[in-house]
């Protein structure tokens, strides 16, 4: 059963009538582009993502990668929707002009994206990988690196990876043990001899493109063969699978990983220099590594939330229309009825719904406007840079976590059908599960947002924030009055459980909460903008139920979620680890 | 050769389709809209003949309202040379019969000095499976529809149609109306790059007024319904009750 796996009409409600994206294109960086250009793009992802890519996405389940004769072969459909994709050329939107890309807004790209991702995230993910690597490439690459390495990427003869984890390194990443050792310099800059394992890399090996670039974060050894312990010692380097003279690089697939979900993607195990050292030149400086990824992470995890979000609309559009369809039993107030209803009579299938519905649209809308901070953060509005640091661990988190709760009730509403591999929404399910683990775990995230965006932040980001709540409180109509009253009073408990953790005046400590914190500040926010969308004058009585479902039902949790941060609990930071 | 290609705006395929509750048509406020698929497979070939250098030029043309543009825009971002635009309505509800829209074409044909006319075979919109013909019949130009196949040698055009039961091979005398099935191509997308560059190519906007073509509505639309709506399915346990109910239902 092949569902619509997105509806243009609520992307196109979040983009030109909430976010009102026909104001970027007074942006410089937008001049003399306009709306009919973007629904141009917007149309043809639209069509690549139903006509390419939703048809594989199935497929990519079933036929795993397969790694024969050194070769990773992706699954033969997505590795043409994969091919379709580049061909369109949509992996150049946001790319400035001046490097061969469109300069069209971000928010334009993120929109595409969401489409192509609630289609096929396995497939969306190649070209999503190699945006953000040649991003990097072309911003902190010399002219002979962005021609070697980006070029090809931009010109879709190579993809780009992510070579950052490793088996002992995940989430600490200043413990990395591959090594690069100097090996002379020429016209690519500084070139090293590199040796180590990498451990998950996405799309490591594939048979889409002939080249692929990796971005590999190792330690460079100094004179003394001894490297700087610590993050300060990552540096980072561009590997490609085949070198420059046309010879084939020391890089090689030596395993795949199973995965639960996203399977159209290899995940490989790679090994770097196993022979002779496989060639690599440095990115920037050396020790520059971790710093240079941090100018990445924003937009990257933008799109880790906006792949949870899509995933989360494809399941709430994938269980309504069989909520629709499917009959079974009588409504709660007519149990005598001589013929079964449809399960939208019944209220609890309702609420799975709307809970879906809130999730999804206040998924996307969390993530679309953070794109929206990027495009004017990037033309120096410096209000939305501070905003936007505070709330990428939210944008990056909330959709992945409550996409998850999402998915899991479009699978409740298909009953026992939805337990089995001949409806959508299991995949679905096992798909999104991978996002609150990559691009930084849920806990990683909780302790940058309590962190260093919350007790050791000196750009006022919390302030602003609050301070767009009200606003938003201020300005809504008032049949959403209730919705209101919710949101001021999650509002205010947020307020004072940050200030309880301020409070503790032991960072320590009170990080041992940063999660609890995570989870109230990203229901506050989805409350804040969930009613923000429905204050639009063209919001529909959809987006005013899913407002009002989410300040009934969601909101009041915000303050149980506090509960041990206001309490300055000490339990999970103090307990005896042999007692678990 | 100058290669001649109208393009139509209609409903996008995608989009489910709600009647007017008054019955009068089909609901066009906010709903996507996109061009012909047959009209996509006429630029395609039209683009194709360019590139193997039989044609010199691609020309499309929309006749409607205003918002045609964007149509007209996906036919340069896939690759023809420039467009024009023949405004003939305001609402957006307004379909240009057959009639005028070939009437409109033939005078952009002369106009232009065109040798071929590459069309759709019909618009998925209203079915009319018309334009074409009544354009070939008011130039006294060869026609040869619902091409799967379409080969130009010298002063002809050889077109495999598909016909009730296979497929049938004509020659026909150019210059000539082809409309286009199906199969005749895959066409392309429009590539985002392509997209921002069509921006650039000209597009010129006229009215059915330049062209001195009256465009009023000539037939009467007496009511239009919704098809019967799919009743819901039920999923049966086993086998044994398949049949039975099949049975009970009078199929078996
Ligand atoms: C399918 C898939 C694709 C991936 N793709 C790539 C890729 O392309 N490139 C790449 O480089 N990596 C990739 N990764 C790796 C991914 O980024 C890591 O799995 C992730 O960062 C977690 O690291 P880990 O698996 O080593 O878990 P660990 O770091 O061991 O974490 C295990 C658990 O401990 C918690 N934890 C760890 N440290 C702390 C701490 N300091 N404070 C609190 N809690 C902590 C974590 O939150 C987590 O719950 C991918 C992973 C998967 C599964």
């Amino acid at each position: 059963m092949a569902g619509n796996p997105f509806e243009r009409e609520t992307l196109n409600l979040l983009l030109f009538d909430w976010l009102r994206i026909d104001t970027l294109a007074e942006l410089p960086a937008h001049q003399g582009q306009d709306v009919a250009d973007w629904t141009a793009v917007l149309n043809l992802a639209d069509r690549v993502s139903k006509e390419a890519l939703a048809p594989a996405w199935r497929a990519s389940d079933r036929t795993e990668p397969e790694l024969r004769d050194g070769v990773v072969r992706v699954e033969p459909g997505t590795r043409a929707a994969v091919r379709t994709w580049l061909d369109a050329g949509l992996h150049l939107a946001a790319v400035p002009e001046d490097e061969g890309g469109l300069s069209l807004p971000f928010t334009v790209a993120a929109a595409t994206m969401a489409m192509s991702m609630a289609s096929h995230i396995a497939a969306a993910s190649f070209p999503m990988l190699s945006v953000a690597n040649s991003r990097v490439i072309r911003t902190f690459g010399t002219a002979a690196q962005i021609a070697a390495f980006a070029a090809p990427q931009q010109a879709g003869t190579a993809l780009g990876t992510m070579c950052l984890s490793e088996p002992n390194v995940g989430s600490s990443l200043g413990d990395v043990a591959t090594r690069a050792v100097p090996d002379g310099h020429d016209d690519l800059g500084p070139r090293y001899r590199l040796r180590g394992t990498k451990m998950w890399i996405s799309a490591g090996g594939q048979d889409i493109t002939e080249q692929i670039v990796h971005l590999v974060l190792a330690k460079a050894e100094g004179p003394d063969g001894r490297v700087i312990s610590g993050s300060g010692g990552l540096s980072l380097f561009a590997v490609p699978s085949v070198l420059p003279d046309g010879r084939v690089n020391d890089v090689a697939v030596t395993g795949l990983n199973h995965k639960m979900g996203w399977r159209g993607t290899p995940n490989c195990v790679m090994a770097f220099g196993e022979k002779t050292g496989a060639q690599g030149w440095l990115i920037g400086t050396e020790g520059q590594g971790l710093p240079i990824m941090f100018q990445m992470m924003n937009e990257a995890r933008i799109g880790v939330g906006i792949g949870a979000a899509a995933l989360a609309w494809r399941g709430y559009l994938t269980s309504r229309s069989y909520a629709r369809e499917r009959v079974q039993g009588r409504a709660l107030d007519a149990r005598d009825a001589p013929d079964p209803v449809p399960l939208t009579r019944h209220p609890d299938v309702r609420r799975m719904l709307l809970a879906q519905k809130a999730i999804a649209e206040g998924s996307l809308a969390i993530c679309l406007y953070a794109a929206r901070l990027v495009d004017l953060s990037g033309a120096g509005d410096e209000e939305a840079e501070t905003l936007l640091g505070l709330l990428t661990p939210i944008v990056k988190s909330w959709p992945s976590e409550m996409g998850l709760v999402a998915n899991h009730m479009a699978i409740q509403i298909h009953g026992g059908y939805g337990y089995t591999r001949d409806f959508e929404v299991e995949q679905i399910y096992r798909d999104n599960r991978l996002n609150p683990i990559h691009e930084g775990t849920t806990g990683i995230q909780g302790i940058d947002l309590l962190g260093r965006k919350m007790l050791f932040d000196r750009t006022g980001g919390l302030d602003l924030l609050l301070r767009r709540i009200s606003e938003t409180a201020d300005n809504a109509p008032d049949d959403l009055a209730g919705c209101v009253t919710a949101l001021r009073a999650a509002r205010k408990a947020l307020e004072e459980g940050v200030a309880a953790a301020h409070d503790m005046n032991d960072p320590a400590a009170a990080l041992a909460n940063a999660t609890q914190m995570l989870s109230a500040a990203g229901h506050v926010v989805a409350g804040w903008l969930l009613l923000d969308l429905a204050s639009t004058e063209r919001a529909g009585e959809g987006q005013k139920l899913a407002c009002r479902y989410f300040s009934q039902f969601e909101l009041p949790q915000v303050r149980a979620w506090l509960a041990p941060v206001v309490a300055k609990s000490d339990l999970t930071a103090t307990l005896n680890e042999d007692a678990l | 050769m100058k290669v001649l290609v109208p393009v139509k705006r209609v409903i996008d395929y995608n989009v489910k389709v709600r009647v007017k509750s008054d019955g009068s048509g089909v609901d066009l406020a906010n709903v996507k809209m996109s061009m012909n698929p047959f009209d996509e497979i006429a630029v395609e070939e039209a683009i194709r003949l360019k590139e193997a250098g039989t044609a010199d030029e691609v020309i499309a043309v929309s006749i409607g309202v205003k918002q045609a543009q964007e149509t007209l825009r996906t036919a340069l971002a896939m690759g023809a040379d420039r467009a024009i635009l023949v405004v003939a309505a305001d609402d957006v509800h307004q379909d240009i019969e057959p009639l005028a829209v070939a009437k409109i074409l033939a005078k952009v044909v002369e106009e232009e000095g065109a040798g071929l006319v590459l069309a759709g075979k019909q618009a998925i919109d209203n079915d009319m499976n018309a334009t074409g013909q009544m354009l070939s019949a008011l130039l006294g130009w060869s026609q040869a529809t619902f091409a799967s196949d379409l080969k130009i040698e010298g002063e002809h055009a050889v077109v495999t149609r598909e016909v009730d039961g296979g497929l049938q091979t004509i020659k026909v005398k150019m210059p000539a109306i082809v409309t286009v099935d199906l199969r005749l191509n895959e066409p392309r997308y429009a590539s985002l790059p392509n997209i921002m560059k069509a921006k650039k190519k000209p597009l010129d906007e006229k009215t059915a007024a330049d062209y001195g073509i009256d465009v009023s509505p000539r037939l009467e639309v007496v009511k239009t319904s919704e098809p019967e709506t799919r009743q819901a399915g039920e999923i049966v346990p086993d086998v044994d009750t398949l049949v039975a109910k099949l049975k009970e239902k009078g199929i078996i």
